[in-house]
């Protein structure tokens, strides 16, 4: 790469400069528009200088809307709450019961465990609705129709096969002579598994329970199909509140920006655990 | 050798647990598997049924009926084209746009480095709420890229609202989330090749259309492959984006698989059709998993077989 010509690196960085551009508009475009009254918004041609203004997040947080009309309730924080709420609870649920189901696959083969491991990723590949619309029937017979239990059980349909092949790669990737010798010195197996497998895997495990999460959070169909307004997560609430407040673009900018903040801020600040998480996933199956 | 004194050496009782105890640990994981695998088999059931919810007395098996139905029904063959042409173009053109940017960045420096957790931010914005940000830029009274084509000429262009721009704005979209997911793989992938063919063929003053057709392509191909494998079975179901973006409109343009068997299931309440509908998505899905699964192995053995 020591021989590039000028005009090489000028193509590059042109080339660059696009990709960045195309990435990071709508993001900085939509962040900009949060902070726009929808005056300014509907100005022709749009406004690049504006007198910035928080009355969309103070109406959003406040839950009061005014309107030319009158007040209108908005229940958007109600959402943001839901969305932290089952994914903090999924994936807590999916590490609980995955984290050891991904160790015994990774340490004791036994009859079955790669017909498992194979069905659960095979069926990360199934169409989500296939799954969805039967449940949606069961859940009414069972009473478990937009309830949390309901959905944090669904949820495990995308935080589990996650957290189980992640985790199984990283304690597969220990070498169970460490282990040995630590049960030899007498210690119990769970003591082993705790104060050995656990903290190797750790990196492993946080990739996966971060990527989890963010799936987690981003997820649309689930509860689009199996939760109404009151157990609705951002993503389907977005969707709702585009379609009730109308024109109110200004609030839908920052609910939008709320509602994709936490991801990216965790995306950014664990980047290295999540590429990492992303191509092992990926690569190394 | 070692191993044997370590069996000997073993606390006692080590050995009764360690019969039962995979399975303990694994039973999640195993209930997980069958609780996607009854509603899965309820699928199967539902869509060799006459089923529709508002007509729950006249629910009877009609065997291959829904299936066959499709054959001479032109909302079928909409869908199934509808679908294949999304993906197939999502998928050529993210591939195409993932390798371009990964060989931008493939050398490792501050600036680079920084772009490419930059470009993580799309992948991890929810596709619903992508696709919200987009309807909101190309609204046709204030969006800003309705005023940018209008600027190139484009007067009253109508992004999704059109028939015939609908596809080309969600496919804008899904290129806008996913391009990230196949770049991050295939820098990783460029990042991991072995430096000594590059630094031979630099040597040799091989050009470097040679060099890329001939070493990096090939070199690259399990990380594409997986790549290609994850975008075509993702696009191929993809629903969040389409139905935040226009619920499968204008009209019927936009009814792949999986909204066209949503819509099928709320509006018309046509569950047989609906679960039919999956079963065929499921099993193309699976048809095109297999061979890229196979493909996939042979290389990762015959790059075993090299190493």
């Amino acid at each position: 790469m020591e021989h590039t010509s000028l005009l090489e690196r000028i193509l590059r960085g042109i080339a660059l400069a696009l990709v960045v551009i195309f990435f990071m508009f709508p993001i900085v475009w939509i962040l900009m528009m949060s902070f726009q009254t929808n005056e300014t918004i509907l100005r022709i041609p749009p406004q690049l200088v504006f007198e910035p203004t928080l009355a969309n997040y103070t109406a959003l947080i406040t839950g009061k809307l005014m309107t030319a009309a009158g007040t209108l309730d908005i229940a958007f924080m109600r959402n943001l709450w839901n969305s932290v709420f089952l994914s903090v609870t999924s994936v807590a649920v999916a590490l609980l019961l995955g984290v050891p189901a991904a160790y015994a696959f990774a340490r004791h083969k036994f009859r079955g465990s790669e017909d498992i491991a194979f069905t659960l990723l095979s069926f990360r590949f199934a169409p989500a609705l296939l799954v969805l619309l039967p449940l949606t029937l069961y859940f009414q017979k069972l009473g478990l129709a937009n309830t949390y239990i309901g959905l944090i059980w669904v949820y495990q349909l995308i935080c589990l096969p996650l957290i189980l092949w992640i985790v199984r790669g990283y304690f597969e990737d220990i070498p169970a002579d460490i282990e040995y010798a630590y049960r030899i010195a007498g210690h119990s197996w769970f003591a082993t598994f705790r104060k050995i497998a656990l903290p190797l895997a750790g990196p492993g495990i946080a990739a996966a329970g971060l990527l989890a999460f963010i799936f987690a959070w981003n997820n649309f169909v689930f509860a689009l199909v199996l939760a109404s307004a009151d157990k609705q997560p951002v993503t389907v609430g977005a969707l709702a509140f585009i379609t009730s407040s109308g024109i109110q673009y200004g609030q839908i900018s920052a609910a939008i920006v709320l509602s994709i903040t936490p991801t990216l801020a965790l995306a950014l600040y664990a980047q290295r655990y999540l590429v990492e998480g992303l191509s092992l996933g990926a690569v190394k199956g | 050798m070692t191993a044997a004194t370590i069996q000997r050496n073993r606390p006692s009782g080590f050995r009764i647990s360690k019969r039962v105890l995979p399975y303990l640990l694994s039973l999640p994981a195993l209930l997980v598997c069958i609780g996607i695998l009854i509603p899965f088999l309820t699928s199967v059931v539902y869509s060799f049924q006459r089923y529709r919810l508002s007509q729950p007395w006249a629910r009877q098996f009609n065997w291959g009926d829904n299936y066959i139905s499709f054959f001479t029904d032109p909302k079928f063959w909409n869908t199934l084209q509808v679908s294949l042409l999304y993906a197939g173009i999502t998928v050529v053109l993210e591939l195409l746009l993932g390798l371009g940017i990964a060989m931008l960045l493939q050398k490792r420096s501050t600036l680079n480095n920084f772009i490419s957790i930059m470009l993580l931010m799309p992948l991890m914005t929810a596709p619903a709420l992508a696709a919200l940000m987009w309807k909101l830029m190309t609204n046709p009274g204030f969006g800003v890229l309705s005023y940018l084509a209008s600027l190139i000429g484009l007067q009253d262009f109508r992004w999704a609202s059109s028939p015939s721009t609908a596809l080309l704005t969600v496919v804008l979209v899904d290129i806008w989330v996913y391009t990230p997911f196949i770049m991050i793989l295939l820098l990783a992938g460029l990042r991991s090749l072995p430096t000594q063919p590059f630094e031979a063929a630099a040597l040799d003053g091989v050009p470097r259309s040679f060099v890329f057709f001939r070493i990096t392509l090939p070199m690259l191909t399990p990380y594409i492959l997986t790549a290609t494998l994850f975008r075509l079975l993702d696009s191929i179901q993809q629903f969040d984006i389409i139905y935040a973006m226009t619920q499968g409109g204008p009209g019927d343009t936009l009814t792949v698989f999986q909204v066209e068997a949503y819509l099928n299931f709320f509006q018309s309440t046509n569950v047989g059709r609906s679960a039919a509908l999956m079963i065929i998505l499921w099993a193309i899905t699976y048809f095109l998993s297999n061979i890229f699964i196979k493909n996939w192995l042979r290389l990762r053995e015959r790059a075993r077989g090299q190493a």
